[in-house]
């Protein structure tokens, strides 16, 4: 469990990036971060593994203030991914997924057995081991940053809009990835983005912020889309310019079309709605269940 | 022509000579800009005023300062150790400036990424920075190394051997091939040493010729796709 205890950075020219912040996030869930650039949620990030330190207040992890710990030791024990991956040029793909493990004094050989264990982990043909970072896809090199951040099998993964810099195809193969690999690990996570369909894909927790680190609304996907008390949070997610109010629509095969407000197609129905619900389609109340049961929808 | 090749001995050994005297230099002003040009980049204000005042140390004339090195130190005046302390010197002003653009240039993404990940400071810079800050290093170190080279030469004025010797006696006995001699062997261990760099780059940063052949690969990739 990491919890933020009204933390607050100020920074000496007087820029208040984060103010009087509290959240608890709960063991082995995702829980992301999404707001704007400039809102700090990439500091409150950092406060986690001390690259950055709160002015007041305080980050526990697992009741244990994190002011207290040896900063390189912490982070050696929290896996970090950013945008553009953040590899080590200079170091094939391989050495780079070992480099925490050899940080955290593994042998060479070791560390590089776990480097490979961790490419099929993250769907990465063994290869591409011998490779230097330049010589990856953008998306091959956020899979490698992935590893990398896994590599010391950290309890914690910290990951600053680590799927930023792909172009949307892979990106949404990417966000798959990791839910498939947090399913089976079941990793404490703190996501950072700006992406709403990123944040609905993959939180179990969204915490939606505005400038400051104020937070706008917190809960589950579910949650957010269906209560719709915060303007700030409506149009954030789209609420209010329609683009989640779904319509359902008979489609040439027989199958219902799914479309947004402004008659924008996002996919296909592949299954019935449960007969409960099948004179309910175009309510608002089952437009999580639309978005749910259709995960091809718009990315 | 034939005064080169009954003199080769001599020449081989005022090659040697001439080596001993420039190489320490180079290893000594690249060893010392690493230090001051990480101190002048830390030390925001105090960069500006290092890096122009080693710059200016290359002003210095060279011959008063072979001369003037034996009074400040208390060596004799035909002592090696004078003109190499000068070459180093004159190093270091080519250098600082190279190696403190080399060393700020490694971007803020890795150096971030490597704290991030668990390097200790000390750690990060002799792994991480200073690796990749090896390439535009080597470019000045190349110019450092055929700087020194050629500036060996002067040292023969005051009767320490090298290559220079060659064009001080040529000029004096008035032989024209000692001074084709001692401008070509010059030219051609300038080459050589300059040649020995690069492949020593090449063997010590492998990642940058791969990067070179990046745009290929990546067309490669896409006609696969």
């Amino acid at each position: 469990m990491i919890e933020f205890r009204q933390v607050t950075k100020t920074y000496p020219d007087g820029t208040a990036a984060v103010q009087d912040f509290s959240l608890t996030v709960p063991s082995h869930t995702t829980t992301v971060l999404l707001g704007s650039s400039g809102c700090g949620k990439t500091t409150l990030l950092r406060m986690v593994n001390r690259m950055v330190e709160p002015s007041t207040g305080a980050v526990l992890i697992d009741d244990e203030d994190v002011a207290q710990a040896e900063p390189v030791a912490l982070r050696r024990r929290i896996g970090y991914v950013m945008q553009h991956s953040g590899l080590l040029p200079h170091r094939r793909v391989i050495d780079n997924i070992a480099t925490v493990p050899r940080l955290n004094g593994a042998s060479r050989a070791d560390a590089r057995a776990r480097g490979y264990e961790l490419m099929e982990v993250v769907g990465l043909d063994a290869s591409l081991g011998v490779r230097y970072p330049g010589q990856l896809s953008g998306g091959q090199q956020q899979r490698v940053g992935v590893a990398r951040g896994l590599a010391s099998d950290p309890n914690i993964l910290l990951m600053d809009e680590p799927f930023g810099a792909v172009d949307p195809l892979v990106r949404v193969e990417l966000q798959r990835e990791l839910s498939r690999v947090q399913a089976e690990l079941k990793k404490t996570i703190i996501f950072v983005t700006h992406d709403i369909d990123e944040a609905l894909t993959l939180g179990d927790q969204i915490v939606v912020l505005k400038a400051g680190g104020e937070v706008a609304a917190a809960g589950t996907p579910a949650e957010l889309v269906q209560n719709q008390q915060d303007e700030f949070v409506s149009r954030f997610l789209g609420l209010d310019s329609g683009r989640r109010s779904l319509t359902a629509a008979t489609a040439d095969d027989g199958g219902w079309l799914i479309s947004d407000a402004q008659g924008r197609p996002l996919g296909l129905v592949d299954s019935q709605p449960e007969p409960a619900r099948s004179n309910g389609v175009r309510t608002s109340a089952d437009q999580t269940n639309a978005d749910q049961t259709n995960p091809s929808q718009h990315p | 022509m034939t005064w080169i090749l009954d003199n080769l001995p001599r020449i081989g050994e005022l090659t040697l000579a001439h080596l001993a005297l420039s190489l320490p230099a180079v290893i000594i002003a690249f060893v010392l800009s690493i230090p001051l040009a990480w101190g002048a980049n830390r030390v925001r204000v105090l960069r500006e005023p290092v890096l122009t005042g080693t710059g200016l140390l290359y002003a210095v004339p060279s011959l008063p300062l072979f001369i003037l090195l034996p009074a400040l130190i208390g060596t004799s005046v035909r002592d090696p150790l004078n003109v190499v302390i000068a070459l180093s010197i004159f190093g270091l002003a080519l250098m600082v400036r190279s190696a403190a653009e080399a060393l700020d240039a490694v971007t803020d993404d890795v150096r971030t990424s490597a704290t991030a990940i668990g390097f200790s400071g000390v750690g990060r810079f002799f792994t991480v920075e200073l690796p990749l800050a090896g390439p535009a290093l080597l470019a000045g170190v190349r110019v450092v190394c055929v700087s020194s080279i050629s500036l060996v030469s002067v040292s023969a004025v005051l009767g320490v051997s090298s290559l220079g010797s060659l064009f001080t006696d040529g000029f004096a006995r008035d032989i024209i091939g000692s001074i084709v001699a001692g401008i070509l062997m010059t030219v051609v261990l300038a080459l050589i040493c300059d040649l020995l760099l690069v492949l020593a780059g090449r063997m010590l940063m492998p990642w940058q010729q791969t990067r070179r052949r990046r745009p290929l690969l990546a067309r490669s990739r896409e006609v696969a796709a």
